[in-house]
This record gives structure tokens, C-alpha cells and sequence, in this order.
């Protein structure tokens, strides 16, 4: 998995709250059996004009200031609804490496780690101060994962905060399989211990 | 002397949290083990092909099942060349492989067990109370209607699943939804959930398990209770759970993969002890009185933007909170209803039953008792999609499925259908539908296509009238 340590870009804002994974990507463009391929389904439904294949300029990832954005700030509840990994997929292979919203939708939030997106959650307040800087400063943040700060091109700070475990993995670039099946003497001696109290969990194929 | 240690009172999730832990160590993520995993081809492929690169067997693939269901036609007697489209058939056929080489059991297009991933775990008694439980798909939660801590995940930890038989995830908190109220007949389970997520929010069970109880949710059937717990997740919940009782019991005993003999007496005494202790306290607790529920239908772009179907289209003008005016005003425009418009003088183009919410045979028939002797209204197109088709079989036995044609209903082969339109059932842009899925959101039935969220009543009702009608109304007249 790709590492995240720094990072310095341009923001899209998309201020909206409960944008859903089918906003994000709708079912039409999950039929990959890759990990890749996903970009062009990024919003699909608000990027293209009624054609499907024009971009829409009024959609504002589609504005020549956001170009090559990297950072997408949001409202509340990101990324509900389907638990499509296809989601951040799509988001990350567009370029985005971070989102900062008032709140993430659960599957989503541990999807954005999966992928090597770092979300960040502020409150409503700083969002709308670091939104308003946007216009005044330039859209062009910069993200320090080890200080765990993100900073706005009016040189305003705010502090965020992140689970220690997938801070470390995500600046090691590392993925939990590994580290799982090193503990995997633990997952036997646990299957050992089941075994007994519910058998019926381990069924024999004659049985 | 040691002063005697009480254990504090414990809620059912804290039981199964805590019978589930294989590590959990400060400033890790604790390793909860999985007993099942159920898996379908739209959320699956990236995953086994992650354990091929690693070189990585499943860990125990007995306890995975993979069905193909999102992307099936649905038209009876369906076969590969009816598939929608390349990619389709490439999603199908990668399933197919990767459950030969990887061992896993396979429920195929055409195996006569296939259906919604989500309908067929509990009806082959592959979900299990007491049971962990996860699946690449968000409507996962409807096996914790059985008392399983039934949770959906993402490709990589389906991935991570497969690989080491365990989930990395921090305990989420707990929340108590005691309902209570009695349903008139025409009410059912969906117009239940619908109003707990009106109420709550789409966001209100963020971080949570929910844990489902009061007199109107132990009166529920243990299928009603599956509609319930299906919708928990668009509360934003991580799952939702009802305790195990004598029902759930009957409803587990004898199914295909359910222990049997001693062995089975012997579980479900252990499933009869799963449910809360009393005193046990949640993090969250609402408690909500349901009263004279009134069917619900959804009419704007979230499960949670809902009306009783005798009500009108709600006014972004009472709303003072400028952002949330926009959303609404952004969800009436897409849906194209106005602010005031009676719910019942809108009219739809189609209706469709099915989905992993409402299409167990309980909903079948509860849609057909309202169609017997009636036609589908003009103009109006109508499909019923069985969840499996175990439940075709069961629907075609009752006779449900002559109900249905006789009215002029479409009657399909089991599959997720136009809940996710993926496989060519879709709405055309504009088109608006009653449907009994769990999404309304934009173009989630294909794009521009206008989705109510109703119950499998509401639907059978609207069907025959036309435009959004009260099925408790047309209840009476059956009688
Ligand atoms: S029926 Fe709909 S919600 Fe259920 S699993 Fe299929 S696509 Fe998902």
C-alpha cells in the first residue's frame, strides 16, 4: 500500500453533507474485477453531462481552479451507504490522498485507510473557516501526518486526531494482513478454546 | 478476605464482542474472529486476487459461502448469454473461478439455493445466533436479526478475512431502539425501520451497534425483524441486532446448515443466553412509541427524508438551518415533487418488490393478500423479484406467483435486480418507482430515476391504484 507522510495540494471543496458511496461511484462503474479502472466513474452521476461522457463545467472538481486537486473537504457523514471499497479506489486513483470532513461514514472511514487515503475529521466550525480561506488565501493546504496538523495557505493550523495503529501503518505504507498473520498463533489457540464451547462452528464435512 | 467481584450486567454485542476476541492488546486494533463470511461476486475479486499475489490459501474456507447475485438477469429461465454485459459475465465468471480454486462453497446462477446474499444466509442456516459474521456488503446487518453481530467491510478486509479468519476493528459503541406500538394491519417491519431512521437520521447510529427491542419489535416475525435490522445500516449503524428468543429458535431449527440433533439443543440453549442482562447499559438509548404507525414512504434522497403516506412533501421553508434547506431543496428538484404535494396524488411508473429488505416470502405474500382479484393499474409496470429461489419455490407452491401474473406483475428469478441495477433492470432517467429496496439515493435504480422507498404493502397497493396509496385502506376492502 502506498505510504502517507506529508502531503501539499490543491483543495476541492464539495460541500455537501451525506455523500454516499453511490454518489461517489455509481454501480454502473463497479464491473471491474481490478483494483483500477475506477477514475472515470468518480461521481458519475454529477461529473458528465447528460450525455454521460462530457464534462459538466458548473460540477466543481470540473472548475479549472481545482484542477489536479488533491485534498477534498466535505460536510458531514461522508461516504455513507454501500461499503464499495470501489469508492476511495476511484477517489485516489483521481489523486485525491486526503479528505477532511465533519464526519465519516464507518466503513468508509476504515475503506480511506485500506487505500492510503487519510481522512480527517474537524469540526463543523474549522471547516468553515479553513472553507472561507479557500477564497481569501488560495486553495492549497498542507497535510503533516507524523505532527498530525493541517495547514490552510493562510498559514492557520489545526490539529488533528488519528487512531496511533493506523497512523503507523499508513506512514509505513504497511497493510494488516501481515501483521495479523504474525499474531496468527493467537487466532489458533483461540480456535482450540471455540472449538469446545461451540462445536457447531467447526463441523466436520462428514457431519 | 477479597471482596466478592460482581461482572457487570452485559448487553448482548458486549457477550459476543467478548466471546469473539482472539487479541486485544493496548494501542492495538483488536482481532475479532470471524465465523462466517459470506461473499458475492461485486465486492470479491480484488480480494482473492490479493490472496493469489500473496500466495495466500483462505484461512478456513468452510466457512465461507459465495453467491452470484448482483450482477444475474433476473428473467425466468435466465442463462450466461442473458447477462447484461461483458463486465458482468467477467464478474461472474471470476466468482466461479475463485470459489473452485480457493475451495469455497459456490451458489451459482444456476444452483437452485441462489439468491440475495443477504435472504440465503439466514434461510440455509448459514447465519447463526451468537455468530460473527461478515460480507463485502453494507446490508449486512440483517443477520443480526438472529442475535449475530453481522457487520459489512470493505474489499481489502474481506481480503484480510479470507486470509486470517479475523477482522481488525475497534469496539463500536452501543445503542438501545426499544420500539414500542402495535401495527395496524397494512404497517409492517419496513414502515418500522423507515420511521426509526426518519427519527434517528441517516447518521444517527454513526459508530454504533444497534440493538433492537420493545413490544413492537418482539411482536415482529423473525423476517420482520430481518427487514429491521437490513435498514439499520442506513442509519449509519455498523450493525443492528435483535436477542434470540423462542422464535428465533423455531426459525433456525431444522435449516439446511443449522446443527441438528443434541448438538442443536445443545446451541440454542447457548443462544437463549445471548440476550442483554438486565441493567445492562448502552452508550446511546432511545426509546420510541410508535403509536399508530402509518405506512411510510420516502420523498426525497435518503431513506431518512419520510412521510406517512397519508402526508405531503415536506417544505424546505420550515427549515432553518440554511445548509439542510439546500439539501432539501436539492432532493426535491432531483425527485421532482413540490413542496406540499399530497404523497397519495403522486403517481409512479413502476413498482418493484424484491431486494435484500423485502423479498422473503412473508413479504410476498403480505404484497400479494393486497393484489388477489386486482390489475395492476395502467401504465404502471410491476416486477416481483423473489430474495432466493428457494422463496420462488415457496411463492409458486402458495400460489403468490399466479396472484401476481394474473394482476400483471412481472414475475422474476431471484437476484439484487433494480435494488442496485446492475444488471440491466433499471429505471430510465425521470422514471419514478415504488420500490421496496433500502436506497433512494440519486440514480441508485439507474441515473435520473426517481426511487420511494415503500413497504412490500405499500407497493402492492400503488401498484393497483397508480399513484402512492394507504395499504391499510385497501386492506379493508379486502376484508
Ligand atoms: S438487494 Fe440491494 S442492498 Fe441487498 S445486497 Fe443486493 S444490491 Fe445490496
Amino acid at each position: 500500500m502506498e505510504s502517507f507522510v506529508q502531503h501539499d495540494g490543491i483543495v476541492v471543496p464539495l460541500l455537501r453533507s451525506n455523500v454516499n458511496t453511490d454518489d461517489i461511484i455509481p454501480a454502473r462503474f463497479l464491473k471491474s474485477v481490478r483494483r483500477t479502472g475506477f477514475a472515470a466513474g468518480l461521481f458519475g452521476n454529477w461529473r458528465y453531462l447528460a450525455d454521460g461522457r462530457t464534462l459538466d463545467p458548473g460540477f466543481v472538481l470540473n472548475r479549472p481552479q481545482y484542477a489536479g486537486a488533491s485534498i477534498l473537504v466535505a460536510r458531514d457523514n461522508f461516504g455513507c451507504g454501500s461499503s464499495r471499497e470501489h469508492a476511495p479506489w476511484a477517489l485516489n486513483e483521481y489523486g485525491i490522498r486526503c479528505i477532511v470532513a465533519i464526519g465519516f461514514a464507518d466503513i468508509f472511514h476504515t475503506n480511506c485507510f485500506n487505500s492510503g487515503i487519510l481522512p480527517i475529521t474537524l469540526d463543523a466550525a474549522q471547516i468553515d473557516v479553513l472553507v472561507k480561506s479557500l477564497d481569501s488565501s488560495g486553495p492549497r493546504w498542507r497535510v503533516d501526518l507524523p505532527a498530525q496538523t493541517l495547514t490552510a495557505a493562510d498559514g492557520n493550523s489545526y490539529s488533528f486526531a488519528i487512531d496511533p495503529f493506523k497512523k503507523r501503518s499508513l506512514l509505513a505504507g504497511l497493510d494488516n494482513i501481515d501483521w495479523s498473520l504474525a499474531h496468527r498463533s493467537d487466532t489458533l489457540a483461540y480456535e482450540r478454546r471455540r472449538r469446545n464451547e461451540a462445536p457447531w462452528l467447526f463441523p466436520t464435512p462428514t457431519e | 478476605m477479597a471482596p466478592e467481584v460482581v461482572d457487570p450486567p452485559r448487553t448482548m454485542f458486549d457477550k459476543i464482542w467478548a466471546g469473539h476476541l482472539v487479541r486485544d492488546e493496548p494501542g492495538e486494533i483488536p482481532m475479532l474472529y470471524i465465523d462466517r463470511h459470506l461473499t458475492h461476486e461485486a465486492t470479491s475479486p480484488q480480494a482473492f486476487a490479493g490472496l493469489r499475489a500473496r500466495d495466500l490459501p483462505v484461512h478456513r474456507p468452510e466457512t465461507v459461502v459465495a453467491v452470484i447475485d448482483h450482477n444475474v438477469p433476473t428473467t425466468p429461465g435466465r442463462r450466461l448469454i442473458d447477462v447484461v454485459d461483458e463486465q458482468s459475465v467477467l464478474c461472474i465468471e471470476t466468482m466461479e473461478d475463485n470459489a473452485r480454486d480457493f475451495g469455497v462453497t459456490l451458489l451459482g446462477m444456476d444452483h437452485e439455493d441462489q439468491g440475495i446474499v443477504h435472504v440465503i444466509g439466514p434461510e440455509l442456516g448459514l447465519s447463526l445466533p451468537g455468530m460473527t459474521l461478515v460480507c463485502g456488503d453494507s446490508h449486512t446487518s440483517t443477520h443480526g436479526a438472529l442475535g449475530i453481530f453481522a457487520v459489512g467491510i470493505g474489499t481489502s478486509e474481506v481480503e484480510h478475512v479470507l486470509a486470517t479468519q479475523c477482522l481488525l476493528q475497534h469496539k463500536p459503541r452501543t445503542m438501545s431502539v426499544e420500539i414500542d406500538g402495535v401495527l395496524a394491519p397494512g404497517v409492517t417491519a419496513k414502515d418500522i425501520a423507515l420511521a426509526v431512521i426518519g427519527r434517528l437520521g441517516t447518521d444517527g447510529g454513526t459508530n454504533h451497534v444497534i440493538e433492537f427491542g420493545g413490544s413492537a419489535v418482539r411482536a415482529l416475525t423473525i423476517e420482520g425483524r430481518m427487514t429491521l435490522c437490513n435498514m439499520a445500516i442506513e442509519a449509519g449503524a455498523r450493525a443492528g441486532m435483535v436477542a434470540p428468543d423462542d422464535a428465533t429458535i423455531e426459525y433456525v431449527r431444522g435449516r439446511r446448515f443449522a446443527p441438528a440433533g443434541d448438538l442443536f439443543e445443545r446451541a440454542a440453549a447457548q443462544w437463549l443466553q445471548l440476550a442483554g442482562d438486565p441493567g445492562a447499559r448502552f452508550d446511546t438509548e432511545h426509546r420510541l412509541d410508535l403509536g399508530q404507525l402509518a405506512p411510510q414512504v420516502t420523498w426525497g434522497t435518503d431513506p431518512g427524508m419520510v412521510v406517512d403516506v397519508t402526508g405531503t412533501v415536506p417544505d424546505p421553508a420550515h427549515t432553518s438551518d440554511p445548509e439542510e434547506r439546500a439539501r432539501l431543496w436539492q432532493a426535491l428538484d432531483y425527485m421532482g415533487v413540490e413542496p406540499g404535494e399530497r404523497m397519495q396524488d403522486i403517481a409512479v411508473d413502476t413498482v418493484f418488490i424484491g431486494s435484500c429488505t423485502n423479498a422473503r416470502v412473508e413479504d410476498l405474500r403480505a404484497a400479494a393478500g393486497l393484489v388477489t382479484g386486482r390489475r395492476v393499474a395502467d401504465g404502471v409496470r410491476a416486477i416481483v423479484v423473489p430474495g432466493s429461489m428457494s422463496v420462488r419455490r415457496q411463492a409458486e407452491a402458495e400460489g403468490l406467483a399466479d396472484v401476481f401474473r394474473a394482476a400483471g406483475f412481472e414475475w422474476r428469478e431471484a437476484g439484487c435486480s433494480m435494488c442496485i441495477a446492475m444488471n440491466g433492470d433499471r429505471l430510465a432517467p425521470g422514471e419514478r418507482c415504488a420500490s421496496t429496496s433500502n436506497r433512494n439515493f440519486e440514480g441508485r435504480q439507474g441515473r435520473g430515476g426517481r426511487t420511494h422507498l415503500v413497504s412490500p404493502a405499500t407497493a402492492a397497493a400503488t401498484a393497483v391504484v397508480g399513484h402512492f396509496a394507504d395499504a391499510r385502506e385497501l386492506w379493508q376492502e379486502v376484508r
